[in-house]
This record gives C-alpha cells, structure tokens and sequence, in this order.
C-alpha cells in the first residue's frame, strides 16, 4: 500500500510545544521497551507475536511496532480494563487460559500449534474465535467470542495504536499539549499536522511533511 | 517518599497540591479523626466535590475523602490515550445481563475532582417536563424538584464554571446567557450543523464547561482533543480545578487515595462515621453527618457493603430501591466518510448539538435523545472499528487509514428506569477485601425502539451531507445514574428532595445515584445543580435546628 501520509513522523514534535514533559517521559518509556518477555513464557509471547502479525499486520518496510511487548507490559503490570464480563476471568489469566485455548484448537483442526499453521488457518481459527465458534474444553467458562472482542484484539488494537508509528500511518496529530491546534474548518491543516497525498502528488505531500515540527 | 500521585497521597499535613502550578501547593486544614467533623463526604466528583465547597463555605467542617489520586494537571497529564487511564475507575467489576456496559474508561473516574476530570464537558439542563415525566409524559418517576427551582441552579452552576455556550439557546424556556462565548466549530461540528439544515431541525453550539477565555490562573481551551483522557492545560472546568479550590480555600479537608469501606452506623440508627484505607492501613474518621457520592456504581456498592444487623439489607435500603433502577444512556453513533478531512481530533470532542428529539414529542416510543458530533481517539477508534464493526486484519489497517476522513453523530439517549437493571455484591473481592460490584443491564423495548429511531435519523443526517460508507454503531452507551433514586415517599425511593436518606437522617446521597430518569442530555449540570441545591437546604435545615 503506497503511503498516504509519506514522510510524516510524530515524533519530529518531540521537542517542540507539542509535547509537554510528561508526554515526552511517557512516550520514551513505550519506545525504549525492549522486544522480550517479562511476563509471558517465551512461547507464549511468540505466539502473541504471530497472532498480532494477523490482527494488526504491519508492511515490511519499516521497524515493526513491537506489540507483544507491550501486551507483555501491560499483563506485567496487570492493568486491566476495570470490568469483565460474568464467566471471563481477570487479565493475566484470560490471556494464559485464551493462550492455551487457541493452540488446542489448532491442535484439534491442523494437528499442529498455532504458530506453525498456515496464515489463511490462523485467520480462520481467528475468525471462528471471533464468531464464538471455539469451544474446546480448553477454554473453560471462558466465550471465545468475548475473549476475541474484550481481550485479544482489543488488546492488541490498543497496543497497536499506543505508538507513533501506527500514529504516523494514519495522519493522526498525536500528542498536542500545550500547544493544539489552530486551523478548525475542514481541509485545513496547522503547519505541525499530517498532510495527505492529494492528486497523486506524493513529492508535495513529503514536502510539508518535512516540514512537520 | 514517591512524588507519584498515585502511589501516595499528596493532601496531607496541612497543604494540598496547587493544581494550576506544576510542584505547587496550597494551605490546607487537617482534622482529627477522633473528633466528629459536621460532614464526611465519600467522592469529589461532580457531586461530592461541589457539595463539599458548598457545605465549606456555609460554614460547616468537612473532610471529603476520594479512592483516587490528586493530579496537578500541568505536570501529570500527558497527552497519550494510555497513560491517561490512570484516571479510570479500573478496580475489578463485574458485568452481565443481556446488554453488558462497559465501564472503565467509558464510565467512570478515580481522582480527586472524579469523573469530571476526563468527561467530555457537555453542560446541558434537562428539559423542564423531564421532572414530571411520569406525571406530563406518562413514563418513568417524578423527581420532588421543581423545574423552576432547578433552573435556577442551573444558572448558578453555569456562572460558577464560566460554561462556554451560544447566545440563545435553541430549546425549552428562555434561559440567561452563558457566561462565556461559544467555542469556535471545528469540522466535525459544522457537519453536524449542515445535517440539521438539511433535515430541517435546530442545532446550536455545545454548551461546555472549558474555557472560551481566560479564567483565573486557568488557560482558554488550545483545541487539543484529548477532553476525555485528562485536560492538560487547565481549560476545562472539572470539580478538580473549579469546586475543589474553593473547598479547600473555605477550610474543608480532601484526603486523597482515600478509600472508604464502610459506613459505620450506631445501635440508635445514625451515622457515626466511616471506616476507610489509607496508607496501607484501616482508619476512622468520625462524623456528624456521612454524605456518599461515590457515582452511580461505588455509592450502592458502598452502602451494601455497610450492612449491619439492624440493616441487613444494606444502609438506607428500607424500600429495597439501593442499587435498582440503574440508568446508563444510549450512545449509539452513526459514522461515514467523507471527501474532506475532516480530523475530528482537533478541538473538544463535541462542539455542536441538536436536542431536537428531545423537545419534539411525535415519537413512538417514551424518552428523548439529544445528539452531538464526534471527535474519536485512535485508540478508541481503532477499538471501534474492531469491536462494533468486527474488523481487524488489512480491512482495519485500511479503514484506519481514513482517520482524517471520518465523520460521526452520537446520541445522548434516554434509558428507561427498570428495577431488573441493577449493581449487587459479587462473590469475588478487590485489592481492599471488600466485595465488588455486579452490574447487570438489559436495554428495554422502548430503549431499542428509541435507539432505531436516533440511528435511522441520523443515517439520513449524514446522507444529506455526502458521507459515504455509513454505517451505525449500535453497541455503545454511556453515564450511569438511579441507583438510589430520591422522591417524596420512602416506600419508593432512597432519599428525598435534599438528597438525605429516609431510613438513616444523618446519611446523604448526593451524585449521579439519585436520578429518577435520566432525559436525553449528559447529566453532571444536574449532578452539580442538585449538589449546590442540596448544600443551600443542608444550611436552611442547620437553620432550623433539623440536621
Ligand atoms: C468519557 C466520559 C465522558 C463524559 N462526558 C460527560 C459530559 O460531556 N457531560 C456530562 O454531563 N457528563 C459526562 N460524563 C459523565 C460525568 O462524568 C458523570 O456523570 C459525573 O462525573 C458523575 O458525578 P458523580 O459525582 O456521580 O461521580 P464522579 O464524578 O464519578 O465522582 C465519584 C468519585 O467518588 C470516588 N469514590 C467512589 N467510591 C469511593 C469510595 N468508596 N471511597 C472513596 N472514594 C470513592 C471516585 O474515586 C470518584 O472520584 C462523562 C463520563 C465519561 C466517562
Ligand atoms: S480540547 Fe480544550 S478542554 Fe479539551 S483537553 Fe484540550 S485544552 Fe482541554
């Protein structure tokens, strides 16, 4: 897919008024986080790998958003929604029992583990997930229609959309205190906004973009 | 010791943060526990934060103790979806019924100045008929307010926020102007605008509580967009940096990551206290009277837990109305694409209105709805389309692409009260040993057809614009309210006209909870309304020698 918003980086307004120093301390933090596990087995933050790579896919071209790391952060630091529906257990334990539940179900189609299934298998035990078609004893009380929508890809959605990259991909403005904004009528864009290839002019586009700060 | 807000508290020895100076602070008076203050309030939200400025500047002593933490803004808030879930309610609940809400980061706040610290700063009065709907409408409650009597309150809330708003106001009798000029209209808003013209129905800027021009130490509104995930600049008017202030300025005491779990009640039926967590450890603090505005979830939870021998069945829950009729309001939305950018992330979240259905009453179904335009996060957004729209996969990375694009309109929809619709105690316990809460919801027929009817409106709506790809999203609501219902009798309701409980003369409830109905506007006007109201009367009964 060719870039709608080419050259454009968030992060250029790290150190413009843009960015209050809270946001800064918070954003380093969430870049700096490292691509291992502290919390998941290795095995089961391979496989959130993989499962994220179908959820939220990410092109070649660029470093990836590390997602399973930060499902791996926010399960080692347990912080949960605030609610859950009757018969879902607490976080950390709707992950490992999910975890567990989706690779006996590729056990029981495929014969093999998630991980090693063909990505159009992997999609459509997902989407039999989603449609709460699963329902190997290994899932427990637990419906896996609402471990796909409460857990899994909600998780995974919020992870994705935590960092500047997947910011970047969609021409959001990201952090923006205290300065704001200014231009409000449609099609009008403060110069520390996204510009968006219009007519095909991607070189006009990157131009402004460069500019972004 | 941590200078983490949420690690320890900060509103102790004599001072509380300044929350218009990064490091600042300001005086504060300390109690003693073992001497009975006039009033213990239980939250500082809309309800509890406003009373206890009221109840302080009347004179009285008044300690008003929050579960959650107290932010200095400037310094705390950041501008990032995630990291601003630190002002969520996120304690374990759990959820069920046909219609499950969703709570957390939807529907409820854990910070001193409460969920008015992340609530998207809608400021609108009910429709006056709203307090007699049973009566003039022919569904739901009676509130034992009057309209006029409101209205007047409404006008003293709005002045105390300085609410930014239009210069008439489109619907229901004539009111003042607001004190503040209207925000600008951003994109999203003039969509909605050219929506209603097009249908020919009235719209109007939103009536908010950030600031059009400086206040104070406080700055106007930048336009930033991230109202719900914390105001960073101090524009907007919550109770953490209005009433909070001035409480504190007229001698009340607020005691921060401070969670109450139970009212203590004496062998003769009165209040004497509460028993509530602090620095790792059980305290008590003595009190004349108990004030609970924990919000509509935390408040029946609070006084179920409290039950005694003498009351079995919980505090003040004689008519067995604690925790029942339970209102949250539908929030359904419609949303399509259009040509234009639109980024609706600019500028507060809702910045035009129309409340048209809820004045226009040929309807087939009871209840109104007002509707507003749409500034979603990516985030939530992201979280939208997966959820609501069952995308994930290349179809979510190319929808989200069209961010920029989207254009949305969302109701305000009144629910109906049902008793069926109701918080309990769940086996499970949280981080403090106290049972959580159940929270079962069902929307009822006339809640689904007051939904079709919004949706299909709103459809034609952005139809009539040129968006396209529309599509509804029928899942969502917001707000919670009735589980304590106030009246004029105790056999069917909780408290009366003052807020003040039947069964217990010395227990109050003052926050969302005491809604009868909910209409088809946000409710924390009314939630504050009613909380300046109930400290007027509190003084008038002192007065009399009746508290
Ligand atoms: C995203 C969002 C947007 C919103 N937008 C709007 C809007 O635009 N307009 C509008 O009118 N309303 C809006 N609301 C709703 C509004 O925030 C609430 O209706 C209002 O704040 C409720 O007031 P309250 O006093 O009942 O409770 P709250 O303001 O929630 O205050 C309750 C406080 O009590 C504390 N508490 C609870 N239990 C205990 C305990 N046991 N011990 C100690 N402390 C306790 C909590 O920590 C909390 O701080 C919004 C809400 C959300 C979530
Ligand atoms: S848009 Fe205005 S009110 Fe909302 S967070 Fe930003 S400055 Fe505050």
């Amino acid at each position: 897919m060719p870039d709608r918003f080419p050259g454009y980086d968030v992060l250029s307004k790290r150190w413009t008024p843009s960015w209050n120093q809270k946001t800064r301390e918070v954003i380093n933090r969430r870049l700096a986080l490292t691509n291992e596990p502290r919390y998941l087995t290795a095995e089961e933050f391979a496989l959130v790998t993989v499962i994220a790579a179908r959820i939220v896919p990410q092109p070649g071209h660029r470093p990836p958003v590390p997602v399973a790391a930060l499902i791996d952060h926010q399960l080692d630091r347990d912080q949960g929604d605030g609610y859950r529906h009757a018969g879902m257990p607490p976080l950390q334990e709707a992950w490992r029992q999910g975890l567990r539940a989706l690779n006996a179900e590729a056990q029981a189609a495929h014969e093999a583990p998630f991980d090693q299934l063909r990505t159009a298998d992997q999609d459509a035990l997902l989407t039999q997930m989603q449609e709460g078609k699963l329902k190997d004893a290994a899932w427990g009380g637990m419906s896996s229609a609402t471990f796909f929508k409460q857990r899994l890809a909600h998780d995974i959605v919020h992870a994705y959309y935590a960092h500047p990259t997947a910011w970047n991909e969609i021409g959001w403005g990201g952090p923006a205190s205290p300065r704001g904004y200014v231009r409000m009528d449609a099609n009008e864009r403060d110069p520390w906004e996204a510009a968006e290839v219009k007519d095909g002019d991607v070189e006009a586009a990157r131009r402004k973009n460069r500019h972004v700060g | 010791m941590s200078d983490d807000p949420l690690l320890s508290p900060r509103a102790k020895a004599g001072r509380a943060p300044d929350v218009f100076a990064p490091g600042g602070w300001i005086p504060m008076h300390a109690y003693r526990e073992d001497e009975a203050v006039d009033f213990v309030i239980v939250g500082t939200g809309a309800g509890g934060g406003t009373l206890a400025c009221k109840l302080a500047e009347a004179g009285f002593s008044v300690v008003a103790m929050d579960a959650g933490p107290y932010f200095r803004p400037l310094e705390d808030f950041a501008s990032d979806e995630s990291e601003q879930t630190k002002l969520y309610w996120t304690d374990d609940r759990i959820v069920d019924g046909e219609n499950p809400l969703q709570m957390g980061s939807n529907n409820s706040g854990k910070a001193v100045g409460g969920s008015t610290v992340h609530f998207a700063m809608v400021s609108l009065r009910f429709r006056p008929e709203w307090f007699r709907s049973r009566t003039l409408l022919g569904y739901g409650a009676d509130w034992p307010l009057d309209w006029r009597e409101m209205w007047r309150y409404y006008a003293k809330v709005e002045q105390a926020l300085k609410i930014a708003g239009p210069v008439t106001y489109p619907w229901g009798p004539p009111r003042p102007r607001y004190p503040y000029r209207a925000h600008e209209m951003n994109a999203a808003a003039l969509a909605l605008a050219r929506g209603c013209e097009a249908m020919g129905i009235g719209w109007t800027e939103t009536p908010l509580a950030t600031l059009s021009a400086p206040r104070g130490r406080a700055h106007p509104c930048v336009y930033r967009g991230f109202c719900t995930t914390g105001c960073s600049t101090n524009a907007k008017q919550s109770a953490l940096v209005t009433w909070i202030p001035r409480a504190i300025a007229a001698g009340a005491e607020i005691r921060d990551l401070a969670m109450v779990g139970r009212v203590e009640v004496n062998d003769a039926g009165r209040a004497t206290g509460v028993h509530y967590h602090r620095e790792g450890g059980w305290r008590f603090q003595k009190a004349r009277n108990v004030v609970v505005a924990g919000y509509a979830i935390e408040t029946p939870r609070l006084l179920l837990n409290s039950a005694t021998s003498r009351f079995p069945d919980g505090l003040a829950n004689s008519s067995g109305l604690v925790g029942k009729n339970l209102m949250a309001q539908s929030n359904q939305a419609v949303w399509g694409i259009s040509k234009d950018e639109i980024r609706s992330y600019k500028g507060p979240p809702s910045l035009a209105i129309t409340e048209h259905w809820n004045y226009d009453d040929n309807k087939d179904f009871f209840g109104g709805y007002s509707y507003m335009s749409q500034g979603p996060l990516p985030q939530l957004w992201a979280n939208t389309q997966m959820s609501a729209r069952g995308l994930w996969g290349d179809s979510l990375m190319a929808e989200m692409e069209r961010y920029n694009h989207v254009v949305g309109l969302k109701i305000v929809g009144e629910m109906l009260p049902q008793e069926s619709n109701r918080v309990t105690l769940a086996d499970a316990k949280d981080q403090y040993g106290l049972p959580i809460a159940r929270i079962t919801y069902s929307w009822s027929e006339n809640d689904r057809a007051l939904i079709d009817h919004s949706l299909r409106f709103m459809a034609r709506a952005l139809e009539a614009i040129d968006a396209r790809e529309i599509w509804t999203q029928d899942d969502d609501t917001c707000h919670l309210n009735g589980t304590a219902r106030m009246g004029g009798d105790p056999r069917t309701s909780v408290v009366d006209a003052d807020c003040r409980s039947w069964d217990i003369r010395n227990l109050w409830i003052c926050d969302g909870s005491v809604f009868p109905t909910v209409g088809g506007v946000n409710p924390s006007l009314t939630i504050q309304a009613i909380a300046c109201r109930t400290g007027d009367r509190i003084k008038a009964l002192a007065a009399l020698g009746d508290l």
